[in-house]
């Protein structure tokens, strides 16, 4: 980005050029985490248990007088990796499905339209609760959990734009020089209904953040030793909260200030593709 | 308009029998099998034998259309089945713990409509100055900050500020209101703050669109005071998307409830379903999706009444 486009950024949209600015540095730390982190997120030390913050340990140690920013640094590696996987993956099969269904028309739209209805009826996170139950703990399985309960909603929205270009004339020449199915709804159908999905894309990145951290303090994510934000919050943060508050404060603010700076984004993105657009 | 209330409630039932359906093939249909799941991840040696016994008590060894008939014919009755690991009805098991969660849902949704109401009308009265930037980074706030966190907070400002914590166990509200709303009140907060964000931008925006009508231009003109116009005249016919906003958040509030009571270690329908899960008790999830389900469906009929009581414009026949 040209320097003058980037200052018209930030006097326009100080809170989204902030956000941005927020998310480079946070995908900057993830990457390069064994670098930049002081200690090993897993070493125990346990003559440092509940350290307080200080010059050794900037955020201090939690009860297994493990760094507490070492395990913030690469616990922003399982929420990028997981939140981002489990966005593109799900927004992109909601896309396919909702095109397919767009094109398609007939008893198959009607079933599948009704199943999605059925399912966007739950919260996300009962949704992804569920699908954990179904399909097991794991990283992959979370980043499918919180995918699948994506999805529906994804469909649904994507459809709406893809019942407009149905009809399109270049819907209809491809359709008359003979293309295929999966030919029209890949090359000419899809690549039209991108604006819808990139807003859902964006607004599902802070929802995933904040589910893939519910699921874990709940025990139902990223298991332990994994370093991952939710799981910091749960167990010894809320049962030392007295003793060794900075347990509980850093984590919660990491998340927090993740998920705000992807809806920021996201609704600059919304704004700017699509006014009209609601998600 | 009773005549209308009959036919949509009755409309119900097939929708529920859908819902039973879409839940059951999710649950039952997709894994491999239950038990396994359940026998090996306790991490011991299993034979056999005993899968298949287990897969025999729980009904699991019927070919799936007949525990597919057993599940819906339960459901006529009004029966969701046993649960897998305790082995008392899942009706009971609910029955116990939703007295508290209601409870919780209906203090949050009057903390999320005190907070939402005032906070996105004055933001859009004074559109465009501090008050409306705060008001907005207040709620835009609140969709991202994790209701178990804002727990966490909240006991660690009740333990800073008054070396106090909440009662653990529940009292109901008639046996001693102050034990029961001490203990609460904090959840309550927790999740009513995320509750009011959305609710807070709608009824911002839904005002700014009235305050443009121009029977509000009218009423300025004519002298009115500031009150009246925003109370009577804008706010009322700004209410309906606010209501709907509302509703469907209120049926939505189990997604905050399965984290906020795990904090307060409250045991209501939302640690229940995390038990159930962690359990894979997977009568016990069914029914409780049905109730989830249940829920946003009722509270659509319920809108769709409150929007006839609102506007005298819309009739139903």
């Amino acid at each position: 980005m040209p320097a003058s486009a980037a200052s018209r950024l930030v006097r326009r949209h100080p809170l989204a050029a902030a956000s941005a600015a927020f998310l480079v540095l946070l995908a900057l730390a993830a990457v390069l985490a064994p670098w930049v982190a002081p200690y090993d997120p897993m070493d125990n030390d346990y003559a440092a248990m509940f350290a307080p913050p200080g010059s050794r340990h900037w955020l201090g140690t939690d009860s297994y007088g493990r760094d507490i920013l070492s395990r913030l640094i690469f616990g922003a590696r399982t929420a990028l990796l997981v939140g981002f996987s489990a966005s593109v993956v799900g927004a992109t099969a909601g896309a396919l499905v909702g095109v397919a269904s767009a094109y398609f028309g007939g008893v198959v739209d009607l079933v599948v339209q009704r199943v999605a209805d059925i399912l966007v009826s739950f919260p996300l996170i009962v949704l992804a609760m569920a699908m954990v139950a179904v399909l097991g703990s794991g990283t992959a399985n979370l980043v499918a959990a919180i995918a699948l309960s994506f999805t529906p909603r994804a469909q649904l929205v994507v459809r709406s734009s893809a019942l407009q270009v149905r009809h399109m004339v270049y819907v209809e020449a491809a359709r008359a020089l003979g293309a295929g199915h999966w030919r029209i709804i890949l090359r000419h159908m899809l690549p039209n209904v991108l604006a819808p999905y990139l807003v859902m894309l964006t607004a599902f990145l802070g929802q995933a953040i904040l589910l893939e951290a519910s699921l874990s303090f709940l025990g139902l994510g990223v298991a332990e030793p994994t370093p991952a934000w939710g799981l910091m919050l749960s167990g010894a943060a809320v049962e030392f909260v007295q003793r060794a508050p900075w347990m509980a404060i850093s984590p919660g603010l990491a998340i927090t200030l993740t998920a705000l700076a992807f809806n920021v984004l996201g609704d600059a993105l919304r704004d700017a593709l699509d006014p009209k657009l609601r998600v | 308009m009773l005549r209308y209330l009959a036919t949509r409630l009755l409309l119900v039932v097939p929708t529920l029998w859908a819902v039973a359906t879409l839940v059951f093939v999710l649950v039952r249909v997709i894994p491999g099998d239950i038990v396994e799941l359940r026998l090996v991840s306790g991490g011991t040696y299993v034979t056999r034998e005993v899968i298949e016994q287990e897969r025999a008590r729980l009904g699991l060894n019927k070919p799936l259309w007949e525990q597919y008939v057993d599940w819906v014919g339960g459901l006529a009755r009004l029966d969701l089945g046993t649960s897998m690991w305790t082995g008392a009805p899942v009706v009971r098991e609910i029955a116990i713990r939703l007295e508290l969660s209601l409870q919780l849902a209906v203090m949050a949704t009057v903390v999320a409509v005190s907070l939402a109401i005032p906070l996105g009308v004055w933001a859009a009265v004074r559109r465009g100055t501090w008050v409306d930037h705060a008001v907005q980074v207040f709620s835009v706030a609140g969709l991202a900050t994790p209701s178990f966190w804002l727990g966490i907070l909240l006991l660690l400002f009740l333990l800073w500020t008054f070396r106090w914590l909440p009662p653990m166990l529940f009292t109901p509200l008639w046996v001693d209101p102050v034990a029961n709303l001490s203990q609460l009140v904090w959840p309550a907060l927790a999740v009513g703050y995320r509750y009011s964000a959305v609710a807070t931008r709608m009824t911002r925006s839904a005002m700014l669109e009235v305050l443009r009508e121009d029977y509000i231009r009218t009423a300025w003109s004519k002298g009115l005071a500031e009150r009246p116009v925003v109370v009577r005249h804008a706010l009322r016919n700004a209410l309906l998307p606010v209501v709907t906003v509302i509703g469907l958040e209120f049926a939505f509030l189990i997604g905050g409830l399965v984290v906020t009571e795990q904090v307060f270690n409250l045991n209501g329908v939302g640690k229940l379903f995390v038990d159930a899960i962690s359990r894979r008790d997977y009568t016990l999830i069914q029914g409780l999706m049905l109730l989830v389900a249940s829920v946003y469906v009722f509270v659509n009929v319920g809108l769709d009444v409150a929007y006839a009581l609102l506007d005298p414009r819309i009739r139903y026949r």
